[in-house]
């Protein structure tokens, strides 16, 4: 099953990559086919305007890989460094970071993703804003959590007897013994993050037509269900097979990860 | 004296830990620290190290008080003391080589030639009896006793004056657990190290200690050279415990007199007044319950005891309740 | 005839690496009033040989033959419906973790009386006043109030006594403690040991004592059972087993002990527990033993009498001492 997920991460990756080199313009109109069923011409079928919906699939792949892999990226780049610092020293700073991460998760992420579009107008940067924001408290308190355990592991204390700094325990001791279940929330985090995307352009908040988003698709197709029911689906699929694929290799990475899994 | 330590006190929260504990290691010096779980023994090691900050009191090692040392002043001491730890599954870094934990206090104390550290580490792995090949190897692919004799290599790479060792032959088996102990002494003999032996066992600091300290409830209740202790436990809680350990032998097993204490150890939390041992002692009497005995020597022989029932003429006897 | 009969049992578990050889081929009885200890070190089956009689190995993973005979009556065949009233009831079980054997959330006196209620069909004001003297009976003071306190109100040692008062409340006729005082100190030990003395003398429970502890093997045992490499290499009353022990793991075992030590110096057992994979014609301690000669290597020593109640299975047994 992992190797299932991988196939399926790397088929999207592939699809966002060359996917828009072989397909024609996404924005093209053929007026003579709009709504028309998948055909030769058109392997996905075309959306209202006509435009071919293998072309928006495929450049929509951009925007959803985007979306997932940068948020994510901020969410882990601001919020490992928090967790560490929070898990590691405790004391004062512990309390207040954790005080502030149940604040972020109280709020919901729908307005705050509403406010951000307002204040920076709706685009991918806000999507990615906002979708790394409503991250980041899961990351501080998976990381936090995690240095709480390894710290009291004996390692830890070995290192500080052979005369070890602080750094130096943070990056070759704790950090390295966290990561297996960050990389794992990681590929949990992504395609959430693609949903979110697809979430926030369906309700016009995140990317804005014409450019294609898987999103932006299902809304449209939303007007066409009874007439052009592929429209619907085919954006759907592809934000279902996604998610399956990272969750499968997510699973896949946490035993491959595990030091004592090798035999 | 290459360690000693002066009413010392730990208290974690309300829980006293350590409480008031004065002891002394001189050079080359094996000091068995025999406890039962809550006695804080481990709690002694820790503050040795510095892993935890004392509550009060001082540590000197080599003669320069450390007790409330900066971690950054303590860090050029550590080449001075190290540590062997109980779990040999817990205690190496498992994203880290053999090689790699061996060599840790090396790199850590500015030794950075990389052929000097790789004969150094070699050497040090063929001293603990492990192969070279297990260099290469990840800590999940060794044994319990491998991982120990890696415990070892790592704490005695920078040739320390003082190793503490707590309980680390506890989750070994008796096969391994020989092999170990005879791989200490050998240690110790060739290297000279002073070492306080932290352990519930007594026929372990038996076996290798010089001299014993028996804790109970955070503090020290008798000390003195091994032999005297066994042979002639002066505390009713020494004699306690030593009859308590079941000797491998049905005969003498059976024969033997055993004081059974009544009771369970008393929190930490709320020690006792008087004597800590007052609740459990089959010997107790009034004085016990208002006044602390302190450590002291009536009988000579660097043999102290904390006890009110030891005079000049008289050892108590638990066995042999009033 | 014996009250409990295990006949040439063999128990491997599968796993990713293969199949596990836990208990090779393991027979023993034992008699009505006998404490019976299974020794040896960690992975020699003296666990597993125990758990097979109540069948509380995972039915998914365990592969099981042989014969376990309680009464007469053949175990390993029973219905799972029939075994459960075996269970708890005629074969009951302490664990070596007095702490996470007991539910936290019900306080000791109704835990023991649960026990008594379903296997005895008691009252409940019968089981209360029942679970009052199970405690006494275990020498835990003042237990009229004690009955009413939660597991974590108890220390470790009073923790395993309700264990034991829980495991011998419908009087069974074996009961099987695997290491029940590892996890307590030694003067805690002592005590607990006592209470399993003193339940063979007055209620006559056979008991089997999983220990790694000599020294418990020799306070409390009748009769032992070495085990290596998942077969019993040596069996015999203790007097004679400490006495003479006839096989050389035993004796190895014996000497690697600290209190044994020869001019400050342990004797140690060289090299590793054979493979659980795989079971070569031979004698498994062979290539770590002193005595082995080209015979140990053709094939497997069985056990045999080398005096009365004497057993070991070795081609060159050491004589008595």
């Amino acid at each position: 099953m992992p190797m299932a997920g991988l196939v399926l991460v790397v088929a999207f990756v592939l699809l966002a990559l060359l996917g828009p080199l072989v397909t024609g313009d996404p924005a093209e109109q053929d007026y003579l086919a709009t709504l028309a069923a998948p055909s030769g011409a058109h392997p996905m079928g075309t959306d209202d305007l006509g435009r071919d919906a293998f072309a928006r699939i495929a450049h929509g792949a951009q925007v959803s890989l985007q979306a997932g892999v940068l948020s994510t990226l901020l969410a882990m780049v601001v919020g490992i460094p928090i967790g560490l610092v929070a898990g590691f020293y405790r004391r004062w700073l512990d309390p207040i970071v954790m005080r502030l991460v149940d604040v972020t998760l109280a709020f919901p992420f729908l307005v705050f993703a509403v406010g951000l579009a307002a204040i920076i107008g709706p685009s991918l940067k806000g999507v990615v804003l906002a979708l790394g924001f409503s991250q980041l408290p899961a990351i501080i308190r998976i990381t936090r959590g995690e240095v709480l355990a390894v710290r009291e592991m004996d390692y830890v204390a070995a290192a500080i007897a052979d005369g070890s700094g602080d750094g130096h325990i943070i990056f070759r001791y704790v950090l390295p013994n966290c990561a297996s279940p960050l990389i794992v929330q990681a590929t949990v985090a992504i395609p959430a993050a693609i949903i979110g995307e697809a979430t926030l352009s369906f309700l016009g908040l995140g990317v804005q037509p014409p450019t294609p988003s898987w999103g932006v698709m299902l809304t449209t197709a939303q007007q066409y269900l009874s007439d052009a029911p592929w429209l619907a689906v085919w954006p759907g699929l592809m934000i279902a097979l996604a998610t399956l694929g990272f969750n499968l290799l997510g699973d896949g990475l946490r035993d491959v990860l595990d030091p004592r899994s090798h035999r | 004296m290459i360690l000693r330590i002066d009413n010392l006190v730990k208290h974690y929260g309300p829980v006293r830990a350590v409480d008031g504990l004065s002891l002394e290691i001189g050079e080359g010096e094996v000091l068995g620290l025999v406890g039962e779980s809550g006695s804080g023994k481990s709690t002694v090691g820790k503050c040795v190290l510095r892993l935890t900050e004392p509550t009060s009191g001082t540590i000197e090692l080599a003669g320069r008080d450390i007790t409330h040392l900066q971690r950054r002043a303590m860090r050029p001491l550590r080449r001075d003391v190290h540590m062997v730890f109980q779990d040999p599954f817990s205690s190496l870094n498992p994203r880290f080589s053999i090689e790699r934990i061996v060599a840790e206090p090396l790199l850590r104390h500015k030794v950075t030639d990389r052929r000097e550290v790789s004969r150094r580490v070699g050497a040090m792995l063929e001293r603990v009896g492990l192969r070279q090949e297990m260099r290469k190897r990840f800590p999940h692919e060794l044994s319990g006793g491998q991982r120990q004799r890696v415990g070892l290599a790592r704490a005695l790479i920078l040739e320390p004056k003082l190793v503490v060792a707590d309980e680390p032959v506890s989750a070994l088996d008796v096969s391994v657990q020989a092999s170990v102990l005879n791989l200490i002494t050998d240690l110790q003999r060739d290297m000279g190290f002073s070492c306080l032996f932290i352990t519930h066992d007594l026929s372990v600091v038996e076996f290798l200690a010089d001299r014993i300290a028996v804790m109970y409830l955070g503090r020290i209740v008798e000390s003195g050279p091994t032999a005297d202790i066994f042979a002639g436990p002066r505390h009713p809680y020494t004699q306690a415990l030593l009859s308590a350990a079941p000797v491998a032998d049905p005969v003498k097993q059976r024969e033997r007199r055993r004081i059974v204490l009544g009771g369970d150890v008393p929190s930490p939390l709320d020690p006792p007044p008087g004597c800590r041992f007052h609740t459990r002692c089959p010997l107790a009497y009034d004085e016990c319950r208002v006044t602390e005995p302190l450590l002291n020597d009536p009988r000579g022989g660097g043999h102290p005891a904390a006890c009110h029932l030891v005079t000049a003429d008289r050892v108590p006897d638990a066995a042999l309740p009033r | 005839m014996s009250l409990l009969e295990i006949t040439n049992l063999k128990v491997s578990f599968d796993t990713e690496d293969g199949q596990v050889q836990a208990v090779r081929d393991i027979s023993l009885s034992l008699d009505e009033g006998e404490i019976l200890a299974l020794c040896g070190e960690s992975g020699c089956g003296k666990s597993v040989t125990a758990m097979s009689v109540p069948r509380l190995l995972p039915p998914e993973t365990t592969r099981l033959s042989g014969s376990i005979k309680l009464d007469g009556r053949e175990l390993t065949t029973l219905p799972e419906a029939e075994m459960r009233k075996v269970r708890g009831k005629t074969v009951s079980v302490v664990f070596q973790e007095p702490m996470t054997s007991l539910n936290p959330s019900f306080t000791v006196g109704y835990q023991i009386a649960e026990v008594l209620r379903r296997h005895e069909g008691l009252s409940r004001q019968a089981a209360a006043r029942r679970a009052v003297e199970l405690l006494e009976l275990v020498g835990i003071p003042a237990p009229a109030r004690r009955v009413k306190e939660y597991p974590h109100q108890l220390s470790g040692g009073m923790r395993q006594r309700v264990m034991i008062a829980i495991a011998v409340a419908c009087s069974p006729r074996v009961l099987i403690a695997d290491e029940p005082t590892t996890a307590l100190d030694v003067t805690i030990q002592a005590g607990v040991l006592d209470v399993f003395r003193d339940l063979r003398d007055r209620l006559g429970t056979a008991i089997i004592l999983i220990t790694h502890d000599l020294g418990v093997v020799a306070d409390i045992a009748d009769r032992a059972v070495v085990m290596y490499a998942g077969r019993a290499v040596e069996q015999a009353p203790v007097g004679g087993l400490f006495a003479g022990p006839r096989h050389p793991y035993t004796l190895g075992l014996m000497n690697a002990l600290p209190s044994a030590a020869v001019d400050g110096r342990l004797a140690e057992i060289p090299g590793l527990v054979p493979s659980p994979l795989s079971d070569p014609d031979e004698c498994a301690f062979q290539d770590r033993c002193a005595r082995a000669q080209a015979d140990c290597r053709l094939s497997r020593p069985p056990l045999t009498h080398q005096a009365d109640d004497h057993l070991a299975a070795c081609f060159h047994p050491g004589g008595q001492s």
